[in-house]
């Protein structure tokens, strides 16, 4: 079995403790666990995919489950319905009507902020019933740069790469009414990419930075910005949650705006599933059906203080409990996640994201640069025959 | 600043004295700028790294507090060997430095044989298409890494390997699939190729006339006079071996055979951990630097030398 725990200590021990009782309940197969550093992971799941070494067993980041199953990375996982069918939706990973992974937790973006900025100002608290509108949001971020205390209200972690940028920045895009590609059939993203919500998006985008709202690059670390005092929102996920807490007795996590079409957070997390190659199918298939019992994830969700995937093993894990300080993250999750296209051009589409937002936000052109996106696009799914 | 002007302007006093008795130096503004550049330059290298150094005592949100100013670079605030502790009790360093030794060392032993070897059947036998096979060689150096990287791969999980259990094909995961295709290198062919065509064929003569074979020449008259050549091909291959990246990535599979670079994507998870990264880095460069700075002299005169040239 292959993980992307490597130095992600609690995540590792709760995976290693369900591999020792898989093994301790038979006598039939043997895990064996291997964990690689998650920065570097997909690098070394595809090269040994191209060498024919994967394991039976891996991990798998959501988003790329649609690819790497039409890639022949992987295979469905059978008889696994019943067993996943409580789990929230952006956590089992599908291609083509088959379940291919399952995840134990998601995790949820917000903005985070403190209580004595919004009230010190007489900015409104966003609920989930009534999250900001993008005029409230605009509104609450002069306000508080009029204060002088912040030179940038609030930061984006614009400094980020990769995945971040469509997995942050496509469900404000989605709020808007736009999209990556076109949902109904996957083949195309005109209309959607480069529609008028879409162009709407990326002038309000950019605005944040023209405006003085956002810096254009964030700092290295955004969330340690946010507790030195740098700003006063924190566009960013849950996994800042531990720290900022223990920077601050009012910090607040909010839903995500709300530009016409409902707050949108991405969904998918990672997850679990078997190689195509994998000699011993029913082993692995084993293990995962063995793995996927609440138990595991009220262990590995509690473990890491990520959103537990179903109702009852959030029960068990502190914090998620109806009263928990935590639940707030799994209402997101259940209100506002829309998972990243399940289509197997998923990565390219995000990479082709990831440069129109970039350089939307350095001033390009938005309908100029969205056109350009859709076309490259719409000729990578046309290149490969839309991956039919 | 003042102080330093001031300083070399004092020493800089008796130069009119010299300048009569026939020694030439540069003028005191000449040498102050020299200087200044000097200084401007050494800041503009060492500063990166005493920023590593320093925060790799700091806890994260202290580093980027101090991120604005000269606090970056002063050992001031919350010191501590946290972010050490922390290095040691996420990475398994002692494995993953073992291997990195072991990798680079034989890497760098094997090479300096075989490479010297391939270098003097080129500069000292005679046979037919000799050119063009250093010229080959020599070709394949605008080849890069990158390029090869998934084609070698495929070739190292074709290649038989033993262990206690048998026979079984594939290289992956071993200490030989880091090792073995880094020996040959083709800079390191030329470089003892240059030196080597440097040290008069009389010698080879004398000898063959002594009785001495091919690999008696190449054993005891080549390489005792090629030490430059040596040292420098030792520190061209050691470094990049020591910093190998993308290809463990790509063929290890276990901690045990890990080294140390890949060791750094462990602390880049959601939250990243900076101070661990500075101590991690720090642990893995100032060694290498310490190295260097002890083996300064000798490492530039070989390079001088042997004629490489920046």
């Amino acid at each position: 079995m292959w993980t992307h725990n490597a130095g992600n200590e609690a995540e590792l021990a709760a995976i290693e403790a369900i591999v020792d009782a898989f093994n301790e309940s038979q006598e039939e197969y043997t895990v064996k666990v291997q964990a690689f550093p998650q920065d570097s992971y997909n690098q070394s799941v595809v090269a040994a995919a191209s060498s024919k070494s994967l394991p039976c067993i891996l991990d798998i980041d959501g988003p790329n489950v649609p690819n790497w199953a039409w890639a022949g990375y992987l295979a469905p996982l059978e008889g696994i319905e019943d067993l996943v069918a409580d789990y929230l939706p952006s956590t089992v990973g599908t291609y083509e009507d088959q379940i291919y992974s399952y995840g134990y937790y998601d995790v949820a973006l917000t903005m985070v902020s403190r209580e004595s900025y919004l009230n010190d100002n007489g900015i409104r608290i966003p609920t989930v019933e009534q999250p900001w509108t993008v005029d409230e949001f605009n509104a609450a971020l002069e306000t508080l740069k009029a204060t002088g205390q912040f030179e940038y209200p609030a930061d984006f972690a614009t400094s980020f790469t990769g995945e971040w940028w469509p997995y942050a920045y496509s469900p404000l895009l989605q709020s808007f009414g736009g999209d990556l590609i076109n949902r109904d059939d996957y083949r195309s993203a005109d209309g959607v990419l480069n529609g008028p919500e879409a162009i709407e998006w990326a002038t309000w985008f950019r605005s944040l930075v023209t405006n003085g709202y956002i810096p254009l690059k964030s700092g290295a670390d955004p969330a340690a910005d946010f507790i030195n005092g740098k700003s006063a929102i924190l566009y960013n996920g849950t996994w800042t949650a531990t720290a900022t807490r223990d920077a601050f007795d009012d910090v607040v996590f909010l839903p995500s705006i709300d530009a016409g079409n409902g707050p949108k957070i991405g969904g998918g997390s990672w997850q679990w599933g078997m190689s195509a190659t994998c000699e011993d199918q029913e082993g692995a298939l084993a293990y995962l059906k063995f793995a996927a019992a609440d138990e595991w994830v009220a262990k590995v969700a509690g473990d890491t203080q990520n959103i537990p995937t179903t109702e009852s093993a959030a029960a068990e894990v502190e914090g998620y409990g109806p009263d928990g300080e935590n639940n707030i993250f799994r209402t997101y999750s259940e209100e506002f996640a829309l998972v990243r296209p399940p289509t197997p051009g998923y990565p390219f589409i995000a990479t082709t994201f990831q440069t129109a937002a970039q350089d939307i936000l350095n001033g390009a052109d938005p309908q100029q640069t969205l056109d350009q996106a859709v076309a490259d696009i719409d000729a990578n799914q046309e290149s490969n025959n839309y991956f039919e | 600043m003042t102080e330093v002007i001031a300083h070399v302007a004092d020493r800089t006093a008796p130069a009119p004295l010299e300048h009569e008795a026939g020694r030439t130096r540069p003028p005191v503004l000449r040498r102050v700028v020299g200087m200044a550049v000097r200084i401007v330059a050494a800041l503009v290298f060492g500063l990166p790294l005493l920023f590593m150094v320093i925060s790799s005592f700091k806890p994260d949100t202290q580093i980027f507090a101090d991120l604005g100013g000269i606090q970056a670079f002063l050992p001031v605030g919350a010191l501590s060997l946290d972010n050490y502790t922390g290095v040691f009790e996420r990475v398994p360093f002692a494995t993953f430095l073992f291997n990195s030794i072991l990798i680079s060392v034989l890497t760098v032993g094997l090479g300096i044989i075989v490479n010297s070897m391939a270098a003097f059947a080129l500069a000292r036998l005679r046979f037919r298409g000799q050119k063009l096979a250093l010229g080959i060689i020599l070709a394949t150096l605008i080849v890069p890494f990158e390029v090869m990287a998934l084609p070698l791969l495929w070739e190292v999980n074709l290649l038989p390997n033993v262990d206690s259990l048998g026979f079984y094909q594939g290289w992956l995961d071993t200490y030989q699939v880091q090792i073995v295709p880094f020996i040959a290198n083709a800079f390191s062919i030329f470089l003892f190729y240059q030196y080597f065509d440097s040290i008069p064929k009389e010698l080879d003569e004398a000898a063959t006339v002594d009785g001495a074979g091919w690999f008696r020449i190449y054993r005891s008259i080549v390489m005792p006079l090629a030490g430059p050549a040596v040292a420098t091909v030792a520190i061209l291959m050691f470094l990049p071996a020591w910093n190998q990246y993308l290809w463990p990535l790509m063929v290890t599979q276990s901690e045990a055979v890990r080294p140390v670079m890949v060791g750094i994507d462990y602390f880049k998870q959601l939250n990243v951990s900076w101070g661990q990264i500075m101590a991690y880095a720090s642990i893995i460069t100032v060694p290498i630097l310490i190295l260097f700075i002890a083996f300064q002299r000798s490492f530039v005169n070989s390079i001088a030398s042997s004629g490489v040239k920046g």
